[in-house]
């Protein structure tokens, strides 16, 4: 927490700077790969979505050695009030971004399908909802790092679009499913891609409420609004 | 954020400020010895400044803070150890079942024999295990043998040390370990039935086994007494308090359930202590 002032044990502040660097940098890699993932898709690169799935060794390395890190830490520092909540904080935070880097490697897997086929109309809207959770990401990580509440706060108010984007495609893709049977592959695929962004965008809120927990010592004071309605969405085929 | 709270969550956070919603909510009974405006003076020193601090019956409030900071002034005053010394006087008022134990007419024999009290370093007396039980027993009341063999048999078992001497409680207390004669001095306070029990660090000067063995023992007498802990382990705290109360410079800073004051400690200067920022 950047307003406190040091630990009479100085090696308990580095160990703790240790530790959220780590965390900066499992999320700058994370934060890559859903870049990589995105070019696969719209650019139709092999190679990024090649890149994207190699990444995800070195996330889950990462999420290893900071799981190990913070057990140590519990173990050896035995930390209280805001350290404590802070090194629990990491431990939550580590399993999200983890989930993340998983997301973006499925994205890049059905992006190599994808390019088999023809593009069945424009990908705008998967565009924008990648724009979307990428600048929700990298505002999680920035609060992260910072330890910023408010910024937190922004990122978990700021799903709600990313949800609102996710059932028009949502809707969208079932229309073109219904128009011409050829289209159910890519289509399914494109679903999926959007439903691990969108699910990318759930995690960033998750880490969200973590940052505020761990910097406030009580949880959001409110409820989330759930935007995500797909599962309530039915089409009835024409007769 | 208040804007978008819906009504029924504002009435239930406001809800939580009351005091009894508090207690119900966080699981700490009705006290036992309500502490309210207490000073404190080393002749000119005041040592402790407008205490408020409620000691919630049959459970343990654990009493952390630097050297100095008054917790163990606080417990001198629960039983009018202080009234031993000249010059050292207390103010205000420390209510136990609507009686001030800071009143000038308090009867210190009755009081001590209702809060007991446990120090820093084993005080076995020069005597046996027995005679360490029966002493303060005799103070109190008029006992047969065999009501005094009962009694002695049940302290020591209360003190968990029953198995342990039972077969030599008729040799010297002065033979026992350091953790078993801790245990002997909470037996021998047991041993008068009173109702709070103070421990000023007990077993600062135990091994961890034994340490743990007080805690076991804190643990299972909390059933039945008041018992407050000052302690500079707040991992023990943590493990033994159901409440925690930070002391600095005097004052007391903040009250809270162990596991709120452990995790989210609403003072910044408390915040600082259990983090380790000073001390």
């Amino acid at each position: 927490m950047p307003e406190q002032s040091e630990h009479l044990v100085k090696s308990f502040d580095q160990d703790l700077k240790r530790l959220t660097d780590m965390l900066i940098r499992m999320g700058g890699i994370v934060e890559n790969q859903v870049a990589l993932a995105t070019e696969a898709i719209m650019d139709r690169n092999a190679e990024a979505a090649t890149r994207t799935v190699e990444e995800d060794v070195k996330v889950d390395a990462l999420e290893r050695e900071i799981d190990q890190y913070v057990i140590n830490m519990l173990a050896l520092r035995q930390p209280m009030a805001a350290d404590l909540r802070l090194v629990v904080a990491a431990l939550k935070a580590t399993g999200d971004l983890e989930r993340i880097g998983d997301y973006a490697a499925n994205v890049a897997k059905r992006s190599i399908v994808l390019a088999q086929f023809p593009a069945p109309y424009s990908l705008g809207g998967l565009a924008h909802m990648a724009t979307l959770v990428q600048a929700q990401l990298k505002s999680i990580i920035d609060a992260l790092g910072s330890a910023d509440a408010d910024e937190a706060i922004e990122v978990w108010r700021s799903d709600r679009a990313v949800d609102d984007i996710y059932n028009t495609i949502f809707r969208e893709l079932i229309t073109y499913m219904m128009e011409d049977p050829r289209n159910i592959t890519p289509c399914t695929h494109l679903l999926f891609i959007a439903k691990n962004l969108e699910r990318i965008g759930d995690h960033c809120t998750n880490i969200a409420e973590t940052i505020y927990y761990a910097v406030k010592g009580e949880v959001i004071p409110d409820v989330r609004p759930k935007g995500d309605t797909s599962a309530y969405a039915v089409i009835r085929p024409k007769e | 954020m208040s804007t978008t709270m819906s009504s029924g969550q504002q009435e239930q956070r406001s809800g939580f400020a009351g005091g009894v919603q508090v207690r119900a909510a966080t699981g700490i009974n009705e006290p036992k010895i309500s502490i309210e405006e207490v000073d404190f003076f080393y002749g000119d020193h005041r040592a402790l400044k407008s205490i408020n601090l409620e000691l919630p019956d049959r459970q343990v409030t654990g009493m952390i803070g630097p050297s100095g900071c008054g917790k163990s002034t606080l417990l001198r005053v629960l039983n009018r150890m202080y009234d031993l010394y000249p010059g050292q006087r207390a103010t205000g008022r420390a209510m136990m079942d609507g009686h001030n134990i800071i009143a000038p007419d308090m009867d210190l024999n009755a009081l001590r024999a209702r809060v007991g009290m446990v120090f820093q370093k084993p005080t076995p007396f020069p005597m046996t295990i027995y005679e360490n039980i029966a002493f303060g027993v005799k103070l109190h009341e008029k006992l047969s043998k065999s009501q005094m063999d009962e009694r002695v048999e049940w302290s020591l078992t209360r003190g968990a040390l029953w198995t342990e001497v039972k077969d030599r409680i008729h040799t010297s207390a002065m033979g026992l370990s350091g953790g078993q004669q801790q245990r002997l001095c909470i037996a021998r306070t047991i041993a008068v039935r009173p109702e709070v029990i103070l421990l000023d660090e007990p077993t600062s000067a135990l091994d961890p086994i034994s340490t743990l063995k007080i805690e076991e023992l804190i643990d299972e007498l909390k059933h039945d007494f008041t018992i407050a802990i000052v302690t500079h382990n707040m991992q023990q705290a943590a493990r033994c308090a159901d409440q925690v109360a930070f002391f600095y410079l005097g004052e007391m800073v903040e009250v809270a359930p162990a596991a709120q004051l452990f995790t989210a400690p609403k003072e910044k200067r408390t915040q600082d202590y259990v983090t380790g920022r000073f001390g």
